[in-house]
């Protein structure tokens, strides 16, 4: 690469743009919003699991001095759900409540207090439902009166997938081996540290605001519109900085609606803040997955087939749910050669708060499942577990079974990476008992491939505006969760322009002012408005070069961008960046460029393709050491290596902070955390008995950075926000495994668990612990697909850019 | 019902009216408009609200404001020199200890008392120390690193024999505590 | 956010003035001193007193002496305890309990004296008024049925005191404060089978003080707290474990079990059993299995029950092991 063609900006270690920001507490979150008159709303919860709701007396409430406003699902009878096919929710509840804590009415008052006391004055006559709390329950056949929803194939059951990519059955009667496994994840929390808030504000003018801490602006800009059945063009949502989001800040939530009514009702500004237990219940959180899975494999372990069985447990509405169940099936065959490839998964409606995305949204469960089973094929056909990995991975630049579009893929070396640095082969099996050593690998969306509601228009757009002073501001509704979006965006554009990072304002997250961005979720945001702020900043590149190469006579294609200059990339003749700008203004008008980027079409030929293809795949191996106490089960990590193949570090630092971040938070999933109800009632809605791992749990993280150069990301980058959680929970187990002899098929791995299983174990049983099996379900007619090719791509494919040709 | 409350905060003296049951997290964000201070569960079971109470880190959202009149309180806002942040505040900023920068403000007043009393301290201190506050984001790695880098620049500048800016943490009042020692074994003693 | 309940709030500055003021409010008052238990239950609406009496700066209520013994007042810091040199020393197992108290922000102000008579806890019972009025109250709070243990006739939630296990086995007693006047009792004496009435302090009585006898020679203490992480929780086995060796022998063994019952558990049989033996494993063993046939935590807690029982074995046996002098399984006590 020509020193011409140096990145200056884009693979630097750096600050993050609102890093200061934020460290001196100058960040103003939805809930530090103060304005005039701000009055402060509160919900009332069910407390029932499942019930008809007969009549709502909000009298007393409203003789309470200092209340404001009062609704109830009356005053909003518009459903929404984030997803065209299940909008199965109204704000408040106007006949039903379905999951203890849903919101059936809602009060503004002069403070926080009088609320509070108001909603509990409000008077609720339930006439109680029969209930559903898990798989199992979810699957039983009910009255159609006693259903969660009206909707859906039958009973409880929300969805049905049945997909059969190849021939399965024929693969797996000629397999040399097969093996067959039963496992389950367990639901958790995404528990960011800052509780759901929205503040909203009515005009006078007919105009509604609404500051909120979401994830999803666009989308809740939409719901809203459809909800308040008010002009889309008269609503303005904000995104505030996110505490931390998870996924859990993605669906449009009930309290968002709540304060504009209030606030439409009242005349005032209203905040609702939820408290810590409210959000266990809104959160919409890790679906709770038992799955079966069978592979048929040839004498060296590569798998000739596998067949996936689903079983979803989708809490009380639909959020994201087809899509969860989809993906719980969708990219097991991108990490490993899976020839036939059958995936059969089912979601159900329990009364329960409902499950949603978080951190791998549907993907680490079926890892789980698959990275422990293929531990144990290993082991069966004495192979080492690394060594049999490597020897089926995908190969760059392919399509899988179920026509997932593979492009760069940098696996074999994250595995080789990992193996090497913990020095794998020599160290497992020759560990003291108690002592283990495990690996798995992962991989996950840059981006989901189509938007939630389907179009054709772009995904993400930047625009940038050059101010004649030199200024350059970008502007995008991408909204930074922690993530390090805001960096990203003024790294991108600063490397394209020759400035600094700091250099680049940013206006974002606001439906007003900025052009479109879907939001942060489905590790998005880096590849999807990375290309577009590219493609932005490139047009206002090119008619800066244009105009300095006129007025300085040089020839415009060898003009280049660097260091705050425009200049000759050999002989540095040029002028500042800060000079070329009204020249070229004069040249041009007013500097203003749009930059969009809308995915390839990746869908395959099928009903369901839709979830799954992403422009790019990010990788990712991980080796755990873990100590297990054989007397008291207790299970601690002490060391983790980590390699992610991110395609390109924009900024390593941050890089690190994600993957350091994505260990730590399904180290918690893996050993602590888990979503508990005893008839339908969260156990343990508080962060003292929701255990979250402290400082003190944290073990230390080796990181290696893998850049494949994707031939389509921005500069070739891909994910690594959700990525490297996945690899986790399965080599913890593999290590546990490794340490004491017991297999863990279920997460979270408790003590008790394992003490059960080296119970087993003493006993001569099979020393594990997990599902004995899966309900029998009639998943509906199979679709069967052809896998049109495999590992065979057509000639005229996408232009591929392997590993080193890199330009 | 309102009292009438004197309370020091970062070195400023505000004479308030406030409910008398607010804690002092209340009183803070919402009477004196300080909101750089968070809160996560008011509960006491996350950390996010942590302040210093006359120099010793502690929990905002279980003070009641009226039992905090005769103290001095620390904020993230008092953490910097007028517009000069915390060597904290720059290293947290610099190596990403912030990520969506919530637990933030509430992990730097902890961590600066930490510096004020141990100004090169070992991770494994840092981590025992700063056990009180959560995070979601960080996996603390960074958090660790940004502590141990502002530590280094800390004692780098009073080699120099410049001010160091530990200074403008509320001194603790004369060793009632006692040296503020490493818990003995045991700490760790669970699961 | 969750917030508190309206209330009236009198700082006190004598354990006299504390005593008057609780008389005052006609009995309803209640007292705070670090207010790390009373603050959160006030906002679940566990209490709802109208009126809080301040006992944080009480005249000398923050005294720690070591002169002949130990005395502390009760307002003594749980992290004054952790950290005093002294305490270290001598009384390790007190200094280990007070410094494995949920984290430093809450030992900063929590006090012994609140530590010992922290309210008992049940996960049926910590929770808000809304979450308890969907399940249906539960007799400790605006119910009448104990909902762990449905046909039980009395409150089985858990005494959750780290201090208390490890101070009742080095033999302390507490001088207490009414309007009746001053008396001392016995530790052990303070707590009583009962989840509600946990403790047998009549109403208005105050706690002012806390003293332990002198270690005698040889004397060990050790405090073993079993949790989910090590910061922030509430035990769910707590080991408070002392007894001297002299001349190769075990002398005045005590061993009190906390998180395994409604109030500290002294294993009765452990001084009987150890008393003059030569330590050895397998006597640690025999002391464990007493406490483990004792240990009856129920499923109101972290992780279940049978598995905070068969621990107990575990933890009882490494404590004294330690105490002994004696090797431990790899890894140390965990």
């Amino acid at each position: 690469m020509s020193d011409r063609h140096k990145l200056n900006v884009i693979g630097t270690p750096a600050a993050k743009v609102d890093g200061l920001t934020k460290s001196t507490g100058q960040e103003i979150y939805a809930d530090d919003i103060d304005l005039p008159k701000m009055l402060f709303g509160k919900m009332l919860g069910a407390i029932v699991p499942h019930a008809r709701i007969v009549s709502i007396d909000t009298s007393k409430a409203a003789a309470l001095p200092g209340v404001k406003a009062i609704i109830t699902g009356d005053d909003m009878p518009r459903k929404y759900g984030i997803l065209p096919v299940s909008e199965d929710e109204y704000p408040l509840e106007t006949d039903r409540v379905r999951f203890v804590g849903d919101p059936v009415a809602a009060v503004a008052a002069v403070d926080e207090a009088t609320a509070e006391e108001a909603v509990r004055l409000i008077e609720v006559e339930y006439e109680e439902l029969p209930t559903a709390f898990d798989i199992d329950e979810g699957l039983a056949p009910v009255a159609e009166e006693a259903r969660i929803h009206d909707y859906g194939p039958r009973d409880n059951v929300h969805k049905l997938v049945n997909l059969h990519f190849g021939d399965v059955e024929g693969a797996i009667e000629r397999a040399d081996t097969v093996h067959e496994g039963v496992y389950f994840y367990s639901g958790n929390n995404h528990l960011a540290m800052e509780e759901h808030s929205a503040v909203a504000q009515y005009g006078a003018d007919g105009r509604l605001t609404v500051w909120s801490s979401t994830q999803t602006p666009h989308y809740v800009h939409k719901a809203m519109a459809k909800v308040l059945d008010m002009p889309a063009s008269r609503i303005r949502i904000v995104a505030t900085p996110n505490g931390g989001g998870f996924g859990g800040k993605s669906d449009p939530f009930p309290h968002e609606f709540c304060a504009a009514k209030l606030s439409m009702e009242s005349g005032r500004p209203v905040k609702i803040t939820l408290t810590r237990e409210e959000v266990f219940y809104m959160h919409r959180g890790r679906h709770p997955v038992l799955m079966w899975l069978r592979t048929g494999h040839d004498d060296q372990g590569h798998i000739t087939a596998l067949d996936f069985k689903s079983f979803v447990d989708g809490g009380s509405y639909g959020s994201y749910g087809v899509a969860s169940t989809y993906y719980t099936g969708a990219l097991q065959t991108v990490t490993y050669k899976i020839p036939n490839y059958r995936f059969r998964g089912v979601r159900v409606f329990t009364n329960k708060p409902a499950c949603g995305p978080k951190r791998g949204h549907g993907t680490p469960q079926p890892r789980y499942a698959l990275e422990i089973h293929l531990d144990k094929v290993a082991e069966k056909l004495g192979l080492d577990p690394v060594r049999m990995r490597r020897s089926m991975l995908v190969d760059e630049y392919t399509m899988t079974a179920n026509h997932m579009r593979v492009t760069s893929c940098g696996l074999d070396e994250c595995l080789a990476k990992i193996a090497e640095a913990a020095d794998f082969e020599r160290v497992r099996g020759t560990l003291p008992y108690g002592k283990g050593i495990g690996v798995a690998v992962g991989s996950y969306l840059s981006g989901a491939g189509l938007p939630i509601y389907w179009n054709k228009m772009p995904h993400t757009s930047v625009d940038l505006k050059v101010d004649r002073g030199g200024g350059v501001c970008a502007k995008c509704m991408e909204i930074d969760i922690g993530q390090g979006s805001n960096s990203v965006l003024a790294m991108t554009v600063a490397e394209v322009l020759g400035l600094t990072p700091d250099d680049v304002q940013l206006v974002v997250s606001d439906t007003d002012t900025t052009p479109i961005d879907l939001g942060s979720y489905s590790s998005r945001v880096t590849f999807m408005m990375g290309n577009a702020a590219k493609e932005a900043a490139e047009k206002i590149r090119d008619m800066l070069v244009a105009a300095v190469a006129e007025k300085l006579g040089l020839n415009a294609t060898e003009l280049v961008l660097r260091h705050r200059r425009v200049e000759h990339h050999g002989t540095g003749e040029g002028m500042r960046f800060a000079e070329a700008v009204p020249i070229a203004e004069a040249m041009f008008g007013q500097l203003s460029s749009t930059g969009s980027y809308t995915p390839p079409r990746l869908a395959g030929p099928y009903k369901g393709s839709g979830v799954g293809p992403s422009p790019a795949y990010s990788y990712s191996a991980a080796a755990v050491l873990v100590d297990v106490d054989p007397e008291t089960g207790i299970v601690t990590p002490e060391r983790v290596w980590m390699a992610h193949d991110v395609g390109r570090a924009v900024n390593p630092m941050l890089v690190e902070g994600q993957v350091e971040g994505s260990v730590y938070m399904a180290l918690g999933e893996i050993l602590m955390e888990e979503q508990v109800f005893r008839n339908g009632l969260h156990k343990i809605p508080s962060m003292l008995e929701y255990k979250s791992p402290t400082f003190l749990e944290m073990p230390p993280v080796e990181t290696f950075i893998v850049e494949s150069i994707d031939g389509e990301g921005p500069f070739g980058a891909k994910e690594v926000g959700q990525g490297p959680l996945l690899p986790m929970p399965p080599a913890v187990a593999n290590a546990v495994y490794d340490a004491v002899g017991v297999r863990i098929d279920e997460l979270p791995i408790t003590p008790e668990k394992v003490m059960a299983a080296l119970a087993d174990k003493e006993k001569g049983g099979p020393g594990r612990f997990g599902p004995g099996g899966v309900p029998e379900v009639d998943f509906g007619e199979v679709l069967a697909v052809d896998p049109v090719w495999y590992d065979q791509p057509p000639e005229d494919w996408i232009p591929t850019v392997r590993r080193g040709e890199e330009s | 019902m309102k009292e009438r409350i004197q309370l020091t905060v970062n070195g400023e003296v505000h004479d308030i009216v406030v409910d008398g049951n607010k804690t002092l997290m209340e009183v803070l964000r919402e009477d004196l408009r300080l909101t750089g201070t968070k809160h996560g569960c008011e509960l006491g079971e996350c950390g996010t609200c942590t302040v210093l109470l006359d120099g010793e880190p502690v929990l905002s959202c279980l003070l009641l404001a009226l039992d905090a009149e005769d103290s001095k309180i620390g904020t993230v806002e008092g953490l910097a020199a007028g517009s000069a942040p915390h060597e904290l505040q720059i290293a947290f900023g610099e190596l990403g200890a912030s990520q969506c920068g919530y637990c933030s403000p509430g992990m730097l007043v902890s961590a600066a008392a930490l510096l004020r009393d141990n100004p090169a301290p070992k991770r494994e201190e840092i981590r025992d120390y700063l056990a009180g506050n959560l995070c979601r984001c960080t996996g603390y790695l960074k958090i660790l690193e940004a502590i141990e880098l502002a530590a280094d620049r800390v004692s780098e500048r009073r080699a120099a024999g410049e001010t160091s800016p530990e200074h403008r943490i509320p001194a603790r009042p004369a060793a009632e505590h006692g040296p503020d020692l490493e818990p003995i074994e045991g700490k760790r003693g669970s699961a | 956010m969750l917030r508190l309940p309206p209330f009236d709030f009198r700082n006190a500055r004598s354990a006299a003035e504390a005593v008057d003021l609780w008389g005052e409010s006609e009995g309803r008052a209640m007292f705070v001193a670090g207010g790390t238990d009373l603050i959160p239950n006030m906002k679940r609406r566990q209490f709802e007193p109208p009126v809080l009496v301040g006992i944080r700066r009480l005249e000398g209520g923050r005294d720690l002496q070591t002169d002949d013994g130990l005395e502390l007042g009760a307002g003594v810091t749980l992290r004054q305890l952790a950290a005093a040199p002294n305490v270290r020393e001598s009384y390790p197992g007190l200094a280990e309990a007070a410094g494995q108290v949920a984290n430093l922000q809450i030992q900063r102000v929590g006090t012994i004296g609140g530590n010992l008579c922290v309210d008992t806890r049940c996960n049926y019972y910590n929770q808000t008024y809304e979450w308890r009025r969907s399940v249906g109250f539960c007799m400790k709070k605006d119910g009448d049925i104990c909902l762990v243990a449905p046909g039980s006739s009395k409150c089985w939630a858990i005494s959750s005191s780290d201090s208390a296990p490890i101070l009742m086995a080095l033999g302390a007693t507490v001088d207490v404060l009414g309007t009746d006047g001053p008396r001392t009792i016995s530790l052990g004496d303070m707590y009583q089978d009962d989840g509600i009435e946990y403790l047998t302090l009549k109403p208005g009585e105050l706690m002012t003080a806390v003293r332990v006898p002198a270690p005698g020679n040889g004397q060990r203490s050790t405090y073993v707290k079993v949790r989910r992480r090590g910061s922030f929780d509430f035990p769910i086995l707590g080991v408070g474990a002392s007894l001297r060796i002299e001349d190769g022998r075990v002398r005045d063994a005590r061993l009190v079990l906390g998180a395994v019952h409604t109030h500290p558990l002294a294993v009765t049989g452990v001084s009987e059993l150890m008393e003059g033996e030569t330590p050895t494993l397998e006597l640690c063993e025999a002391a464990a299995e007493l406490a483990y046939k004792r240990a009856t935590p129920l499923d109101n807690a972290d992780l279940v029950y049978y598995w905070r029982k068969q621990v107990t074995r575990v933890h009882v046996r490494r404590a004294l092991a330690r105490l002994c002098g004696l090797e431990v399984a790899p890894g140390g006590v965990r």
